[in-house]
């Protein structure tokens, strides 16, 4: 019997030992987190590279069947004025086997003009112009096809071009951003 | 393998001895004090060639960063004044940039001697395991070393690389925040510049670390030998110096010709020159190449027609060589005595050699009987791959050695020996 209550005593005096020792290890542990997360934090875009301004485009030098780039945010942007025929195709591409699957209707706020990110979703360089299998762009990095509607048709490329948020602020302006 | 100890005579000497002995280190890592095999041949120089270079290129960076301005609108005329302005600027600039090719050529040949002669079996894994870490460092190292003259090569290769990694984004659905960590922005720009120039200081000083930590975990067994059995006793051995720090210094004035003669007669030979032409965000150059010695690599990527399995192939691909120790089981280390596990490395550093000059080609290039660059990437990846995959493990076990030898010395007297027959 006197025997158990030292027991339970011992038990006691552990515990307590036992719960300090975690909650030390926990504060110690919380507070290295703290102090790291600055150290890796910094390396994210810092506050002038995130308040770079939008991009006003103005859609009346770009002739029907020519594409632009514009630099946004250290990276190209194709402004496309397609034509008729191009439309039409993108449109009845809709239904072929497509990688990523999106209609083009999706992709255009306006059927002839196509806005779109010009950095391959691969490993980032900038498609070619009216070049490849489908009539649309090209990377020459890795061989990427995309169509006339920027969607990737064949090559390692994962998804489309991606369309940046964009509006018309009137029938000849959009602004990027 | 305890070497023997510094006992200095001088008294100078033994005050400083009995306070830091670190004459005695020197002595019994690179002294008379440590002994190694007697047999070594000059497959056993390119780990002191590869020490050299690490000098080298600490020794000419850090003149280099003296001259050099990490800006995105200044890096490339601070290189072209290194060049063209600064004193000697031009030959320490050619001494560096080739200086890393020339590490990298020693060091491949310093793994494939690794592989030839069984190095990295037990019990020398873990030497092993700091060589390629040793290497994966160097690559990091050479990579951001290469984008800081933030010419078209450097840009676009940074953009293609630092990409690779948006495979984990695509994975956690984190929509290109680890990217824009690693970048500092939303495309490759002045802050990656900046970070990329502060590692590539910092590294090759992480490496001079490592590299002790490798020689250190070499002195515990000391070195093979092209025989790969054991050194028994002070009959199969030799003092390190004077004998292999002659042997090495010999092969070390062959070496410094042979980085003379790229250094002095061709020093843009293995650069790309669309890197003399400023970084362009807006335009990639048709054919963008890494440095040739990421190549093989390289052609491993474009060659799996997915992004994320091309990326985990790449990485794959070098750090599969950490599971090398298991995956030849073989007994016997060197290949002298496995005539089929040779034969198939042979096939594997050919294999090697194709893939690099694959990586350089573009992809719907003809080779051979209408197969293109692309279709001979995926065969020599698949051959890259099997050999750690199937052909080791499978000829390691299956195949049966020829006789060993039964010591580094019998060997040599039965070399020797005046032949009775003839
Ligand atoms: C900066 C790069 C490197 C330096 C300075 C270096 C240095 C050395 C030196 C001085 C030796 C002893 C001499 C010799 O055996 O050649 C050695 C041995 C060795 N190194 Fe390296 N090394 C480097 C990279 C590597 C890499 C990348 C690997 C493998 C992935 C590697 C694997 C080995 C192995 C396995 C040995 C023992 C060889 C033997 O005794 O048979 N080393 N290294
Ligand atoms: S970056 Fe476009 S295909 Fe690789």
């Amino acid at each position: 019997m006197t025997a158990k209550v030292q027991d339970n005593n011992q038990d006691e005096e552990v515990t307590r030992r036992n719960f300090i020792y975690v909650a030390t290890g926990a504060v110690g542990a919380v507070g290295a987190i703290q102090v790291v997360w600055p150290l890796v934090d910094q390396m994210n875009p810092s506050a002038d590279v995130l308040a770079v301004s939008s991009l006003e485009v103005d859609l009346s030098a770009i002739v029907e069947g020519q594409t632009s780039k514009f630099l946004f945010r250290g990276s190209p942007v194709f402004v496309r004025h397609r034509t008729a025929d191009e439309i039409a195709r993108a449109e009845k591409e809709d239904n072929d086997d497509l990688k990523d699957p999106e209609k083009d209707s999706d992709r255009v706020q306006k059927k002839q003009w196509l806005v779109m990110s010009g950095v391959c979703t691969h490993l980032g360089c900038i498609p070619l112009d009216q070049q490849g299998d489908f009539g649309g762009w090209f990377c020459p990095c890795h061989g990427s096809h995309y169509d006339i509607s920027g969607r990737i048709r064949k090559g390692p490329a994962p998804t489309n071009l991606p369309v940046p948020k964009y509006v018309f602020l009137n029938d000849n302006t959009i602004k990027i951003g | 393998m305890a070497s023997k100890k510094f006992e200095p005579t001088n008294p100078a000497v033994k005050w400083v001895e009995d306070r830091l002995p670190i004459m005695n280190l020197v002595y019994g890592t690179l002294g008379a004090g440590y002994d190694a095999p007697r047999n070594l041949n000059y497959w056993w120089n390119f780990g002191s060639l590869a020490g050299f270079m690490l000098v080298v290129q600490i020794l000419t960076g850090v003149i280099l960063a003296m001259h050099y301005t990490p800006h995105v609108d200044m890096a490339f005329n601070s290189v072209e004044h290194i060049m063209r302005d600064v004193n000697y600027g031009h030959i320490l600039r050619y001494v560096h940039a080739n200086g890393a090719s020339m590490f990298f050529v020693i060091v491949y040949i310093h793994i494939l001697r690794g592989f030839y002669f069984g190095s990295y079996k037990s019990p020398r894994e873990i030497l092993w395991f700091l060589g390629i870490i040793i290497f994966l460092i160097m690559m990091a190292t050479g990579f951001m070393g290469y984008v800081l003259p933030w010419g078209q090569m450097s840009f676009w290769g940074a953009k293609v690389i630092t990409n690779l990694f948006s495979v984990f984004d695509d994975l956690l659905g984190t929509d290109g925040a680890i990217v824009r960590l690693l970048w500092g922005g939303f495309a490759v720009d002045n802050p990656t510049l900046n970070r990329f120039y502060s590692l590539h200081f910092l590294l090759p000083f992480v490496l001079a670390g490592v590299v002790i930590l490798h020689i250190w975990a070499l002195h515990i067994p000391g070195s093979t030998n092209p025989l790969g059995i054991d050194a028994k006793g002070p009959q199969d051995k030799l003092p390190f110096h004077p004998y292999y720090s002659a042997k090495d210094l010999f092969g070390l004035g062959v070496f410094i010709m042979i980085f003379g003669a790229f250094v002095f007669y061709v020093p843009n030979i293995l650069g790309h020159p669309d890197n003399y032409i400023m970084a362009n965000p807006m335009s990639t150059p048709a054919h963008i190449v890494p440095e040739w010695y990421y190549l093989p690599f390289y052609a491993i990527l474009r060659s799996v027609e997915s992004k994320l399995f091309g990326v985990l192939a790449m990485f794959g691909s070098i750090l599969i060589l950490f599971a090398l120790p298991w995956l030849d089981v073989s007994k016997v280390r060197s290949l002298r005595f496995r005539p089929l596990s040779r034969f198939f490395f042979w096939i594997f550093v050919v294999n090697g050699i194709f893939l690099g000059w694959l990586g350089q080609a573009s992809l719907e290039m003809e080779v051979f009987m209408g197969l293109t660059v692309f279709d001979f990437g995926q065969i020599s990846t698949a051959y890259y791959f099997a050999y750690f995959l199937v052909i080791l493990p499978w000829v390691s076990r299956k195949e049966t050695p020829l006789p060993l030898p039964t010591s580094i010395a019998q060997h040599i007297l039965d070399k020797n020996a005046p032949k009775e027959e003839v």
